[in-house]
């Protein structure tokens, strides 16, 4: 990487892997539950959140010598807020299924740990460019979560993948449903996400023996 | 005694190796192993854990081969081949060689199944973690087969046992250490995933789902179809019930494998009670807690508050005493509730786990539009909650005699 410094890069790679914010930290997932149903909506949520916590980033470190710290909670959520509303806006505009899909979750993203924490933690402390790298690498390591939950639960509970049938017509019966398979309706559920999540997060910590915590 | 050196020399070849706690555990399954701990005192008690799994899996297999006899019944009842049993639990219609071997071919792939899927998993754990392959599921292999429906497919079979020894047990760290009862995770999986092969009335009955395909294809004709709704189904629609309260009673009616007969589950529970390995105390506590849930529907029925045009009324008019005969229910208390590891510790604590398992499960039972019984959730809730009880047992043992303490020093 020539374009960005050893550390800078790291910025990016760190959340990816070793200190993911949803699988290390443990933040985000309600929303990481709840519409990783499918995977276009699992990609849609992550690149929704990609936008919000890059520019959110970049704003709040662009004002972080004016922010008066007593109200800073305040100005962070109108920064989100009014970001989330531009995502809201446009989803119904170009994406209205989608957006129905998503309903109250895009809203939701006003009140989703990552963004916060990152805001307080990063932002507030770094300069705009800095911020935006660090908003990118989390935004990426919470939407690279969401999509291999939603591919896994997509895959298994309806057979399909964004919509398309990967597996045979289970009406028709082809493909895997002419052996008698069936779809998992149980991965649709809520806590077959949680299960998926807590089996990446057994995946990685097994591979990884630093990320295991003494007890 | 070739197979005892046998096994004794394996297991000492492999001694230290990766694959040591295999031969261990064919060892010690077969043969009680000489090795003891060689410092300290000690007390050496006969109910081993071994004992204490083997006792249960002999209460079940009654249960297993009625299991087989009521499959092929059932089957032989809806094509038409034998008329319905009038005449007691000995009757000669039942007891058939041919009843039995309709049954037999079907049940025996679900313990092959559920034993070879679900040990397979215990080998991996053991060998990967490197410590004793533990005796835990032996009696949940055994207990399966029991609880699913008859014509469950088996590779379904084999995803949820994957699933729930692996999600239920080895992720708490094996026997002993889970928190919900690893068999019927397995049930309430295949339940969620697959609600179509878990409810209904064509799952019941060995071939009944077979056969509905074949029709459709236009393979047979359609005046072959057959199909059997458990009694908790055809109240929940409101019908008429067909069965008499012995057919109930001896177990003569549609349901899960093997959780049908109340009489040779009541015989399991006195086996259980006498052997000291079931607590008497759950299984009280649960009928108990059944009957008070039945006894308030009944009320509320007699009283008038639920009209006939309720969806709710038929299982609210059922006579209470007759929910104990009918469903999973006999089975989950004797067999399920009173797993160790999963239940209360504490006598009080055992008590109230008990009770509450037969009142939610009779509530559970009358209100779940979906799917008419409740004993499967209702245990898995009250295995969650089990701890809890105990702690507040525990913590008011504690509260007491530092009353006492204080009034004596005092």
């Amino acid at each position: 990487m020539g374009l960005l410094s050893k550390k800078d890069a790291k910025l990016i790679t760190d959340p990816l892997a070793d200190n993911n914010p949803v699988t290390i930290q443990v933040l985000g997932i309600c929303s990481a539950l709840a519409i990783t149903a499918e995977l276009e909506a699992s990609i849609v949520m992550a690149i929704a959140v990609l936008f919000v916590l890059a520019l959110g980033n970049v704003v709040i470190s662009l004002m972080r010598n004016i922010i008066p710290s007593k109200i800073r909670i305040i100005v962070q959520l109108i920064v989100v807020a009014t970001l989330v509303i531009i995502v809201d806006l446009v989803l119904k505009a170009f994406a209205y299924e989608l957006s129905k899909t998503l309903s109250v979750f895009v809203g939701l993203i006003i009140t989703n740990c990552i963004i916060m924490g990152r805001f307080e933690a990063f932002a507030l402390a770094n300069t705009p460019g800095k911020a935006f790298l660090d908003g990118i690498g989390n935004a990426a390591g919470y939407g690279l979560i969401l999509v291999i939950v939603g591919f896994f639960r997509e895959l298994l509970g309806s057979g399909t993948l964004l919509g398309m049938q990967v597996l045979g017509d289970p009406i028709e019966k082809t493909g895997v449903y002419a052996f008698g398979y069936e779809n998992n309706g149980f991965m649709l559920l809520a806590p077959m996400a949680l299960i998926t999540l807590g089996i990446i997060i057994w995946v990685q910590r097994s591979r990884n023996e630093a990320l295991i915590e003494d007890h | 005694m070739a197979l005892k050196d046998n096994l004794h020399n394996l297991k000492e070849k492999f001694k230290g190796t990766k694959m040591a706690p295999v031969f261990g555990a064919f060892h010690t399954f077969l043969y009680l192993p000489n090795d003891t701990t060689n410092s300290g005192g000690h007390i050496r008690g006969a109910d081993d854990l071994k004992r204490t799994m083997n006792m249960v899996i002999m209460a079940l297999v009654p249960l297993l081969i009625f299991g087989m006899f009521n499959a092929g019944y059932q089957h032989h009842v809806q094509t038409g081949e034998v008329a319905r049993v009038t005449s007691g639990f000995f009757s000669a219609e039942f007891w058939t060689l041919a009843n039995f071997w309709v049954g037999f071919l079907k049940i025996i792939p679900l313990v092959i199944v559920s034993y070879g899927v679900g040990l397979g998993v215990e080998f991996l754990f053991a060998i990967k973690n490197n410590h004793e392959v533990e005796e835990g599921y032996l009696v949940t292999g055994m207990l399966v087969p029991l609880i699913v429906p008859i014509d469950i497919p088996l590779w379904m079979l084999a995803v949820a046992v994957i699933f729930g020894v692996v999600i239920g047990k080895e992720v708490f760290g094996g026997t002993g250490m889970n928190i919900l009862n690893p068999a019927l995770l397995i049930r309430a999986f295949l339940f969620f995933a697959y609600p179509t092969w878990m409810s209904g009335d064509k799952v019941w009955v060995a071939e009944a789902v077979e056969r509905t395909k074949e029709i459709a294809d236009g393979v047979i004709p359609a005046s072959d179809a057959i199909s059997g709704e458990t009694v908790l189904g055809t109240l929940a629609q409101g019908q008429e019930v067909i069965y008499s309260t012995w057919d109930m009673f001896y177990g003569f009616i549609p349901g899960s494998v093997g959780e049908t007969s109340t009489l040779l589950i009541l015989l399991g529970a006195l086996f259980l009670i006498f052997t000291k390995i079931g607590s008497w105390r759950i299984m009280l506590s649960s009928v108990v807690g059944a009957l008070v849930m039945g006894l308030i529907f009944n009320q509320v029925t007699a009283l008038g508050w639920i009209g006939e045009s309720s969806k709710f009324y038929a299982l609210m008019n059922t006579e209470f005493w007759h929910h104990l005969l009918l469903g999973g229910f006999a089975f989950g208390a004797i067999y399920m509730a009173t797993d160790p590891v999963t239940a209360s510790q504490t006598n009080k604590g055992k008590w109230i786990y008990g009770f509450l398992i037969g009142f939610i499960s009779i509530m559970i039972r009358v209100f779940n539009p979906a799917y008419p019984e409740g004993v499967m959730l209702a245990i898995l809730l009250m295995n969650v909650f089990a701890p809890t009880i105990d702690h507040y047992v525990v913590q008011g043992n504690v509260k007491r005699r530092m009353k006492r303490l204080k009034a004596k020093s005092a």
